[in-house]
């Protein structure tokens, strides 16, 4: 393969970075907001290089990736969450999105046994226990299945889960990362069941993974039967092997590890099956020692995305703030954002679409002139639940919970633009 | 002649035949049917009645050498979880204070789920390589230590669905959320009576990644 001048084009590349690319990291933030610093010899009214060269030919990406200059946009991880990556977590990048859909290769992950590798020819799903016929579908019996495409996103219980106490981690990506949004491709579990039969006494269903933690959830035989999907494509591709290639089921609306992923078993039955997940984790322990069990549904909850820790304030005048909202009840029916506190709210823009179970993003203009700003967005869902404040959640759910905390996030802007993740009390 | 009896035993038999192919059609004729053998070799979840577990026994006796062997690199010697793994054993009474340690002595409501997390996913990266002996004894020893059972008691698959664990009763459904105020999709709009004070930054506490500390 010819490849043009990729030296100069090397150079070129340096020399932005040390002008422009610094947007993208926080320091930037400490310098004064107003300045241009660009030196670029790119810039008007000079040639730029790569308007007078030839650029690389088709092919040069058969699968295309992102902008060099867009590197900074990847999935972190907090490394002393958890003893080791294989059973682990990363975040969402959602400080730099925009729109609701989260592009494959940024939804975030999490894995107990690291992720499976699984050529699709070994992959089967078994459907046991009370059924007419227990029975085994390979990959391409799914597909010929009636198909589906929906979006939903997909939220982890513990998002938010480390700010219960007080705010801990200094990003949006950390603090409510732990979510994406995809069109899912699959065929509904209503339909597979019509090829097995039901038993009468079938009540639960245990979802079981084929990954090496052999992931397992019961899940009631209603939400099965409502809208749960065993999908195989994720935006229009095949899942990533990190998102369960080449299947995993969806559980619209409910706690993401309920998603299995590797999927290779349902079996029905007439108890929940109490496994791990359900019982030592996935538990929401009160302050009296009791914990909530079977806590699926992610309440309403919303988040600015812009400005917020790593995307600081750079200039003054005119901007457009930006989040997005969500509930697992429901479509979204209003966010309101606030800019002193929680004391006065105006109520942002939503943009189309908005969908059932599925990220929904908006935007509120506003006029920053170096006054600090404490910013905060509430979602309201069409059941009229009101995303609720920690103080809230902590009055009736004490600070143990570690999952479900869907409450407002505050964000401080500095005088000099910066931001921070702040606890207000 | 014509055998009336005969006509009214086809008649029923085909009914019923009839019935239950309709039963149990298959709309999209997709899929096989499983083979037992099949469905015996991946359905090794074990439910809270001891449904599902296999034939086998174990003691705290035997556990305690072959837990040595496979989990003490990570839970330590006597369940305490070294660096970040998960401790094991101890925590009782830690529940309703600031600091709870839920381990499968304090926390977990059923000895089932114990027997079934350590088959399937345990050891950490060796998934389903113990035999059902040793899973039964690896139990019947983090039992011992979190003094549920004697030493000697032998854990099988007919009293496992039987181990009464101390927090057995520490679980609450059905999930009573939506648990904050309703405000029917009304909340205030201005002059909120709201906290405005900053009492807490995550700058502060300085756990960040350093990468995206600003």
């Amino acid at each position: 393969m010819k490849k043009y001048k990729l030296n100069n084009f090397k150079l070129n590349r340096r020399d932005l970075l040390a002008g422009t690319a610094s947007l993208g990291a926080m320091t930037f933030a400490s310098k004064s907001v107003l300045s241009d610093e660009n030196k670029s010899k790119n810039l008007p009214p000079n040639l730029p290089e790569w308007t007078s060269e030839l650029g690389e030919g088709v092919d040069a990406n058969p699968y295309g990736m992102p902008s060099e200059f867009e590197k900074n946009v990847i999935r972190r991880n907090v490394e002393w969450l958890t003893a080791s990556t294989e059973s682990s977590v990363n975040f969402t990048p959602i400080q730099d999105l925009e729109g609701i859909v989260t592009p494959n290769g940024l939804c975030f992950e999490r894995h107990h046994g690291g992720v499976s590798i699984i050529n699709p020819k070994d992959f089967r799903l078994m459907i046991n226990g009370l059924v007419d016929r227990e029975m085994i579908f390979t990959l391409e019996d799914l597909k010929r299945f009636p198909q589906v495409n929906k979006f939903y996103f997909l939220e982890c219980a513990a998002n938010g889960g480390m700010e219960w106490r007080g705010s801990q981690l200094n990003g949006c990506q950390y603090t409510f990362g732990m979510i994406h949004n995809v069109q899912y491709t699959g065929v509904k579990l209503s339909d597979l069941i019509l090829e097995t039969g039901l038993k009468p006494k079938a009540k639960w269903v245990l979802a079981e993974g084929s990954d090496s933690s052999g992931m397992t959830r019961s899940i009631p035989i209603e939400k099965i039967l409502d809208d749960c999907i065993i999908a195989w494509a994720m935006n229009g591709e095949a899942l990533r092997s990190e998102q369960g290639y080449p299947a995993r089921l969806i559980v619209p609306g409910w706690e993401g590890n309920m998603w299995v992923k590797w999927i290779r078993r349902l079996e029905f039955g007439d108890m929940p099956y109490m496994t791990r997940e359900e019982t030592s984790k996935y538990t929401d322990l009160l302050s009296d020692g009791k914990a909530r069990m079977f806590t699926w549904v992610m309440d309403a909850k919303s988040v600015v995305t812009s400005p917020s820790p790593e995307k600081p304030i750079l200039h003054k005048g005119i901007h457009q703030l930006r989040g997005l909202a969500w509930s697992g009840r429901g479509k979204i029916k209003r966010v309101d954002v606030s800019l002193d506190g929680g004391k006065n709210w105006k109520t942002a823009e939503l943009h189309e679409p908005i969908m059932s179970k599925s990220l929904a993003r908006f935007t509120f203009p506003f006029e920053w002139n170096g006054q600090e700003l404490l910013i905060q967005s509430r979602a309201i869902d069409e059941t009229n639940y009101v995303q609720p404040t920690i103080q809230e959640l902590q009055k009736i759910r004490g600070v143990n919970s570690i999952y479900h905390n869907n409450s407002i996030a505050t964000w401080l802007v500095s005088k000099t633009g910066k931001v921070d993740n702040v606890r207000l009390g | 002649m014509f055998d009336w009896v005969k006509l009214l035993t086809l008649i029923i038999t085909s009914l019923f035949f009839m019935n239950s192919a309709f039963a149990s059609e298959r709309k999209f004729n997709l899929g096989k049917i499983a083979l037992k053998k099949e469905v015996a070799g991946w359905d090794i979840d074990v439910r809270p009645d001891g449904k599902g577990a296999p034939i086998g026994k174990g003691n705290a006796i035997k556990g305690e050498e072959i837990y040595a062997e496979v989990c003490a690199s990570c839970h330590g010697d006597f369940g305490e979880g070294i660096d970040r793994w998960p401790e094991l054993v101890g925590g009782h009474d830690s529940l309703d204070t600031h600091d709870p340690i839920k381990t499968t002595g304090s926390y977990w409501p059923y000895a089932s789920t114990i027997y079934d997390y350590i088959y399937r996913a345990m050891p950490f990266g060796a998934a389903q390589s113990l035999s059902h002996d040793e899973t039964y004894q690896i139990v019947a020893y983090l039992l011992y230590m979190n003094e549920i059972i004697e030493e000697d008691f032998e854990l099988t698959e007919k009293n496992i669905g039987k181990i009464k664990m101390p927090n057995r009763n520490g679980f609450l459904l059905p999930d009573p959320r939506p648990d904050v105020k309703i405000i029917n999709g009304k909340p205030c709009m201005k002059n909120c009576t709201v906290p405005l004070k900053i009492i807490g930054k995550a700058r502060d506490i300085d756990v960040t990644p350093e990468e995206n500390k600003s």
